[in-house]
């Protein structure tokens, strides 16, 4: 499962964040790391990005670039 | 001596810096980019100067931000560094610090809204992270100006001991084998580049280009610091940059378990959660939006800016007339008088009559944007410019183009990377401004008094359309490379601070004025000069016998494919550089003597209605007026404003020429 899969108010921990380059650093720098746990908070209002909370802050990523972050246990 | 303030945006950076240095500031730009470099006096500490480093996340070599952040500290030796970090978001604000801490430069942890932490009922141990960075920590309070002495105290404690931070080993286990071991390869290429040993052991671990490139490694040391880290990949199982990020968290989620206590949910995000809920609800985000912009529009240029407008034009208008009747009772030479008043008088105070606009602009505009909520904007535009390949924050100065472009250029500092800011900064004048309305509404006067509505929305969406057609492009051919990664913080709404806010207006407005005076000026002294001269330099009474009517003849032959290639509307269009409204001016001048109310009839018996269209279509999408390239130009440099305006131009021609010419096959 990967982290643009989540439902609104779901969240889990981050197995492991693929993808490469300036993207993939950005995540990993902004603390999306492994083992984080992070939550979905919203959905923007025309279906795209996504809102999610991690580390007490919230951060907006796009669907697309939430796909290369697989996610380990997930919230029921 | 050099101090550096460095933080995460949204840490209260700008704040801290007016705090420390009052209003005695300088804004420059970095060398060879177009990233804000700001620099002012400590007040009390005349011997310090600020420098507020742009606010980053992190040092990797990715954005123009955090390199020059990055070259800045390794190259000018700051005596000592102020990091300010957000208190109530401190995990992540802290990993900036962790790299501050693998550089080895002296620094100074701020830790800011510490107010805010105490009033939720949290608490942090400030000793205790002291101790564990390694670094001098002092809680403080930017917004209230808490604490700020002793942080004075402790950087000139640090800057004038001259001790670079104690090599704190925050790395374990396979991590730290690896950095210990490429340590030991690469000691003397760190010497020879000047780069701080363990730094440089870390970012070649890390893989990071620039590193490596400044180290001039042999083939042979490559080779086995290649094995080193593919072993430490092997044994982590995981990659070196995950293995990197992985460990500076782990070292600050260690860290803030013994001394960060929260008691719970802190107050600061309940509430941004409440406002969220309304201000990105699913159905109304959108029209709360649009009604936020209406506001701002209506108060910029209808109810405040356009009174302060009025009575700053009045008081130019004053101004000149003193200035015309002193020049007139001294007898002065007519040429001079003439220059003065119509040359540098009306050009100047045409251009100066929009402060007032800017100003009123960025009050609004700044308090969005320190509010929080141009961030939101961001989050709920991003899907409608992604297909252009630009994002959600670069709608806002585009909508601003709608009414100003010079505005809208300048608010395109806020965005996050250079190919974002040039991209916007090119689609910009494809937004009607309103200064091309009376053209409008001259020509709809002229042409289509029946279908006035309907051609002037169409103007506008022509505008629009050409504008993402030209975005598309772009993206295509010149903005290939990866558009910086839309991954932004959803900073928690704060209260403006109104000193930031007001400081912020008067940058502008400082801004505007100096280029007012030094490329408008040169401008206004050009045309009037073009305008009241004949080619034996002799002053003219008629203009049909100036330079500038000669320019149009000159360039009337390139407009005879769209229809109009008749020297008056060339030279019409080439007054329209000064500002758009001078199109009207000048074809009442020299069609019907200067009778603006007679003129749509006289127009209409010169041209065909297709001809009429063809030259609206020119006007709204040909380079824009003097102010705006100005602005361009401060945000892209001299030689890229210039193709800009060309290629702008160009993309006018070929409209108008399609218009012409379509239209003529189906008539």
């Amino acid at each position: 499962m990967t982290l643009d899969e989540l439902q609104v108010g779901q969240g889990g921990r981050i197995a492991l964040v693929g993808g490469e380059g300036a993207l993939r650093r950005r995540l990993l720098d902004m603390g999306l790391t492994p083992r984080t746990y992070v939550k979905v908070r919203k959905v923007a209002p025309m279906g795209d990005p996504i809102e999610l909370t991690l580390r007490g802050y919230e951060l907006t990523i796009r669907l697309e670039d939430a796909k290369n972050i697989r996610m380990g246990e997930v919230d029921a | 001596m050099i101090i550096a303030l460095l933080g995460n945006p949204n840490a209260g950076k700008t704040t801290l810096f007016n705090a420390l240095t009052g209003s005695n500031q300088h804004v420059g730009n970095f060398p060879g980019v177009t990233v804000e470099k700001k620099e002012g006096q400590i007040k009390g500490a005349p011997d310090f100067t600020l420098v507020d480093l742009p606010g980053i996340y992190s040092l990797s070599p990715y954005t123009a931000e955090e390199v020059v952040t990055r070259d800045f500290l390794l190259d000018q030796h700051p005596s000592a560094v102020i990091n300010i970090v957000d208190a109530t978001n401190i995990e992540r604000n802290l990993y900036l610090t962790v790299q501050l801490m693998e550089l080895g430069v002296p620094v100074v942890v701020a830790l800011n809204m510490m107010d805010e932490v105490r009033a939720n009922g949290d608490s942090i141990d400030v000793r205790v992270l002291s101790k564990g960075l390694g670094l001098r920590v002092v809680p403080i309070s930017a917004s209230k100006a808490e604490g700020v002495d002793a942080l004075l105290e402790q950087v000139r404690a640090l800057a004038e001991q001259g001790d670079r931070s104690k090599a704190l080993d925050l790395c374990t286990g396979e991590v730290h084998k690896a950095i210990h071991s490429v340590a030991h390869i690469i000691e003397d290429h760190a010497q020879a580049a000047g780069l701080p040993m363990r730094y440089a052991a870390t970012k070649v671990v890390e893989g990071d280009e620039p590193t490596l490139a400044q180290l001039q490694l042999h083939e042979a040391e490559k080779d086995i610091i290649h094995h080193i880290v593919e072993d430490m990949e092997k044994n982590l199982g995981t990659d070196r940059e995950a293995a990197l990020a992985d460990m500076r968290y782990a070292f600050i989620e260690e860290l803030c378990f013994k001394a960060v206590h929260r008691s719970g949910h802190s107050k600061e995000q309940e509430r941004s959660e409440r406002i969220d809920r309304v201000l990105t609800h699913k159905v109304w985000a959108i029209p709360i939006f649009l009604a936020v912009m209406v506001a701002v529009f209506v108060l910029t240029f209808g109810v405040i800016g356009a009174a302060l407008s009025d009575w700053f034009s009045m008081g130019i208008d004053g101004l000149t007339g003193l200035l015309d009747q002193g020049l007139t009772a001294l007898h002065i030479n007519q040429a001079i008088h003439s220059l003065l008043i119509e040359g540098v008088c009306a050009g100047v105070g045409s251009v100066l009559s929009f402060l007032p606009t800017i100003v009123v602009l960025f009050f609004f505009l700044s308090i969005l944007e320190d509010s929080g909520y141009m961030a939101r904007v961001a989050f709920v535009m991003d899907k409608l410019l992604r297909k252009i390949g630009l994002s959600g924050r670069s709608f806002v100065p585009m909508l601003i183009g709608f009414g100003c472009s010079v505005p809208a250029v300048m608010a395109t500092r806020t965005l996050a990377s250079e190919r974002d800011r040039r991209m916007t900064i090119l689609l910009i004048p494809f937004m009607s401004c309103s200064a091309k309305l009376p053209i409008y509404s001259l020509i709809t006067a002229a042409f289509f008094p029946r279908h006035a509505g309907l051609v002037m929305s169409g103007l506008y969406v022509l505008g629009i359309l050409c504008g993402i057609l030209y975005g598309l492009l772009l993206k295509k051919l010149f903005f290939k490379g990866k558009p910086v990664p839309f991954v932004m913080e959803l900073p928690a709404y704060r209260f403006p601070s109104p000193k930031t806010v007001l400081l912020h207006c008067w940058e502008k407005a400082k801004d505007f004025l100096v280029k007012a005076f030094t490329i408008i000026f040169m401008a206004s002294i050009v045309i009037w000069i073009l305008q009241s001269f004949d080619l034996r330099l002799m002053m003219v009474s008629n203009s049909a016998d100036s330079m500038l009517a000669d320019i149009g003849r000159l360039l009337a032959p390139v407009f005879a494919p769209l229809g109009f290639g008749d020297w008056i509307s060339a030279t019409a269009l080439v007054t329209g550089l000064t500002a758009k409204e001078a199109v009207v001016s000048t074809l009442a001048v020299l069609v019907s003597g200067g009778d603006v109310a007679a003129l749509p009839s006289i127009l209409a018996s010169l041209y065909t209605p297709l001809e009429g269209l063809a030259f609206v279509c020119f006007t709204l999408l040909y380079m824009p007026c003097v102010a705006t390239m100005a602005a361009v130009r401060r945000e892209v440099g001299a030689g890229r404003a210039l193709v800009y305006m060309l290629t702008q131009t160009a993309v006018a021609w070929v409209v108008g020429c399609l218009v012409f010419q379509v239209g003529s096959l189906l008539l």
